[in-house]
C-alpha cells in the first residue's frame, strides 16, 4: 500500500493575452482564468494510478492561496481522495520556500500516521518554471529524487520511473520513500466526471499554515517581451501558392533547383 | 571563475551547451575578464573525447574539470552535482552554468540545494554583474523576470537558443584536469538502471532537425498528418506538432513542440495548422524561417511568421509535395 501525495499550483493560463499588474510582480490572469500545469495534471493521474494499484491513498497539496482550492477540488474530482491547502501569501515565495512548506505537510502528516511513499509533483510550474522545488524538497525530507518522469509504478518497496533521456528511454529504481517530479507525455490526464466533481464538492479540505519565514524567490519584476510587428508576406492563397512556396524553398537552399 | 556544466554527444559538445559557453564567456568578461572553466562528466576509464577538447578551445575555456569516478557510470543527478559542487568550491567559482536542457536543470538543482543559494532557470540575459542580475523566461516564454541572484555563487541555466554558439576571438588550448568527486551512496540511489531503445524518430531528431514541418488541431484527425509527414520526408525533415495534437493522442509526445515539448531552432519551420498558442511559440520561435499554412490569417502564427500561405493544409500541403515532386522530374 502506498500513500502518494501530489503537489500542485494555481497558475494562470496561458491561452490568451498575457497581462500583468501594474505593479509588474505577477500575472493578472482576470482575463485567462487560473488552471493546472500540464506537468501536474500527468502527475495527479499517476498519483491516483499508484493509489489505486496498491490500495494506497492519494493526497493533493497545494500552497497557495484560498482561491486555489478550486485546483485542489479539480485534483479530488479526478480521484484524489484527500486535500490539503498549505495557505500563504506564495508572492513571497520562492521555490525553496515552497519545498519547506511541502516538507513540514509531509512531517506533519507523518506524525500523525500517514508517511507519504512518494512524493509527486510536476518538473516545473507552468508560471514561475524554477525547475528545483522537487528537488529541494527532496533534500529538505532526505529522500533520492527524479526529474522528467513520464510513467511510474510502484513495485514492492521500489518505485520504477521512467523518463526520456538524451540517448533514449531511462528507467530509474528508487527505493521508497521517494520524490518524483513528472513530465508530460507518459499518462493521459482524466477529465472529471460529473459524479466525481459532486464527490469532490463534499470533501473537507485540510487547511495549514506554514511556519516557514521565506526567503523569497529574487524577483525584482516582470516584463512582457516587446511585441514584434508583424512582418508577414502572405505568398498566396490556397494550392495555388504552391508554386511560390517552392521558389522560397528553393531560396532558402531546402530544395535544389 | 565562471564554471560552465558541459554535455556531450556523439559528435562532441551539445549546441545548447556551446550556446551556455558562449553566454558564460561574455558573464566571465562583464565580470571583469575572469575565466571560463568547463566542467565534463566522464565515464570511467574514458579519456576526454579530442573533438570535445577541441571544440571547448574553440570557445575559449581556459580548464576543463573532467569528473571521472569508478562508480559515475550511469547517469546519476545527485553525483553530477556532487562533482560539479567540488570544482566550484575547489576552484572559487563565482557563477555555475548549464544549459537549460532537462538534465542541465536538474543537476543545478541539486547543485544550487547543495551551495545553498538561488538557482535562475532559463536565462537569456545578464543584466548586472555585481550583485549578479538576469533576465529568464516565466510563463513559457511569454513572460521575462527580471531576478537578482544574492548568493556567494550565481547558479543560471541558460535558455535553449538564447544566444547563438560563436567561437571566441582567440581559441585557446586548455589544461584538462581530472577531478574525482567523494559520492555517497545517497548521491547512486537514484541513478539510470536501464535505458531502451532510442526511437528513430524521437525528440533528438526533432531537435536537430534543419526543417520542421509542424502541424496542429488544424490536421483535423489521426488520420490527418499524411500530408506533412510527406511534406517531411521531401524536405528530409522532421515533424512537429502542438500540445493539441498529442493531447487529442493523434501522435506521440516526443513530436510535441512547445512550452512542455521541445523547444526547435531549425532552419525552417513550416507550421501546418496551428494557432501559434503562448505553449507553442515558446518551442518555435527561434526558427530562423517560419512560414505558416493557415486558414485564418489572424491567427498568430500567421501575424508572427515571416511568410504565410492562406488556405487549408489538406490542399496546400499536397500541393507544395506535387510542386517539389514535379520540378525534381
Amino acid at each position: 500500500m502506498t500513500d502518494v501525495l501530489v503537489c500542485i499550483k494555481r497558475v494562470p493560463g496561458a491561452s490568451g493575452e498575457v497581462l500583468l499588474s501594474d505593479d509588474d510582480q505577477h500575472v493578472d490572469a482576470r482575463h485567462v482564468g487560473w488552471t493546472l500545469s500540464a506537468h501536474e495534471e500527468c502527475a495527479v493521474e499517476l498519483a491516483t494510478q499508484v493509489a489505486g494499484a496498491t490500495g494506497g491513498t492519494a493526497t493533493a497539496v497545494t500552497v497557495g492561496s484560498s482561491d486555489a482550492v478550486e485546483q485542489l477540488r479539480d485534483a479530488l474530482a479526478v480521484g484524489c481522495g484527500r486535500a490539503v491547502l498549505v495557505e500563504a501569501d506564495t508572492e513571497r515565495f520562492g521555490p525553496a520556500d515552497v519545498a519547506a512548506a511541502i516538507a513540514e505537510v509531509v512531517r506533519t502528516h507523518d506524525a500523525a500516521g500517514t508517511t507519504y511513499g512518494l512524493v509527486l509533483l510536476g518538473n516545473d510550474a507552468a508560471d514561475t518554471g524554477d525547475f528545483q522545488v522537487p528537488v529541494r524538497l527532496a533534500y529538505a525530507l532526505e529522500r533520492p529524487v527524479v526529474t522528467g518522469i513520464s510513467t511510474c509504478e510502484v513495485d514492492g518497496e521500489t518505485v520504477v520511473a521512467q523518463g526520456d533521456g538524451p540517448d533514449g528511454p531511462e528507467v530509474f529504481e528508487l527505493p521508497m520513500p521517494a520524490v518524483v517530479a513528472v513530465m508530460e507525455g507518459g499518462v493521459a490526464p482524466r477529465y472529471p466526471s460529473v459524479i466525481g466533481r459532486m464527490k469532490a464538492k463534499k470533501v473537507a479540505i485540510e487547511t495549514l499554515t506554514p511556519s516557514v519565514e521565506p526567503v523569497g524567490s529574487g524577483r525584482v519584476r516582470l516584463t512582457l517581451p516587446p511585441e514584434q510587428p508583424s512582418a508577414v508576406q502572405v505568398l498566396g492563397h490556397g494550392p495555388e501558392a504552391a508554386a511560390a512556396v517552392v521558389d522560397l524553398l528553393e531560396d532558402l537552399g531546402m530544395v535544389s533547383r | 571563475m565562471i564554471a560552465v556544466l558541459v554535455e556531450t554527444d556523439d559528435d562532441g559538445v551539445t549546441v545548447v551547451s556551446q550556446e551556455a559557453l558562449t553566454f558564460g564567456r561574455e558573464l566571465a568578461v562583464r565580470g571583469g575578464g575572469l575565466p571560463v572553466h568547463a566542467v565534463v562528466v566522464g565515464r570511467p576509464g574514458a579519456d576526454l573525447a579530442p573533438a570535445v577538447l577541441s571544440q571547448l578551445g574553440e570557445q575559449g575555456v581556459d580548464r576543463v574539470h573532467h569528473v571521472v569516478h569508478d562508480r559515475l557510470s550511469a547517469y546519476s543527478a545527485a553525483a553530477w552535482a556532487a562533482g560539479l559542487v567540488d570544482v566550484v568550491q575547489s576552484a572559487g567559482a563565482r557563477a555555475v552554468l548549464a544549459a537549460g536542457t532537462p538534465r542541465g536543470n536538474e543537476v543545478l538543482a541539486h547543485a544550487a540545494t547543495r551551495l545553498d543559494v538561488a538557482m535562475a532557470a532559463n536565462v537569456v540575459g545578464v543584466d548586472g554583474v555585481d550583485p549578479l542580475s538576469v533576465t529568464r523566461q516565466v510563463v513559457g516564454g511569454a513572460v521575462l523576470e527580471q531576478m537578482r541572484l544574492d548568493g556567494a555563487v550565481g547558479v543560471l541555466s541558460v535558455a535553449g537558443h538564447a544566444c547563438e554558439p560563436v567561437a571566441a576571438e582567440q581559441a585557446t588550448a586548455p589544461e584538462v584536469a581530472a577531478s574525482t568527486p567523494a559520492l555517497t551512496d545517497a548521491d547512486l540511489v537514484a541513478r539510470v538502471v536501464r535505458t531502451g531503445q532510442k526511437v528513430p524518430d524521437s525528440s533528438g531528431a526533432l531537435t536537430s532537425a534543419r526543417v520542421v514541418v509542424g502541424a496542429g488541431r488544424g490536421a483535423g484527425s489521426a488520420d490527418g498528418f499524411k500530408g506533412v509527414v510527406q511534406l517531411s520526408e521531401l524536405l528530409g525533415g522532421a515533424v512537429g506538432v502542438s500540445r493539441v495534437v498529442t493531447s487529442l493522442g493523434w501522435r506521440p509526445h516526443h513530436e510535441q513542440v512547445g512550452q512542455t515539448g521541445s523547444r526547435i531552432s531549425p532552419d525552417l519551420y513550416i507550421a501546418c495548422g496551428i494557432s501559434g498558442a503562448i505553449q507553442h511559440w515558446a518551442g518555435c520561435s527561434s526558427a530562423k524561417t517560419i512560414l505558416a499554412i493557415n486558414t485564418d490569417a489572424d491567427a498568430p502564427m500567421v501575424t508572427r511568421a515571416h511568410y504565410a500561405v492562406i488556405g487549408d493544409l489538406h490542399e496546400v500541403v499536397p500541393a507544395i509535395s506535387e510542386e517539389i515532386q514535379r520540378r525534381r522530374g
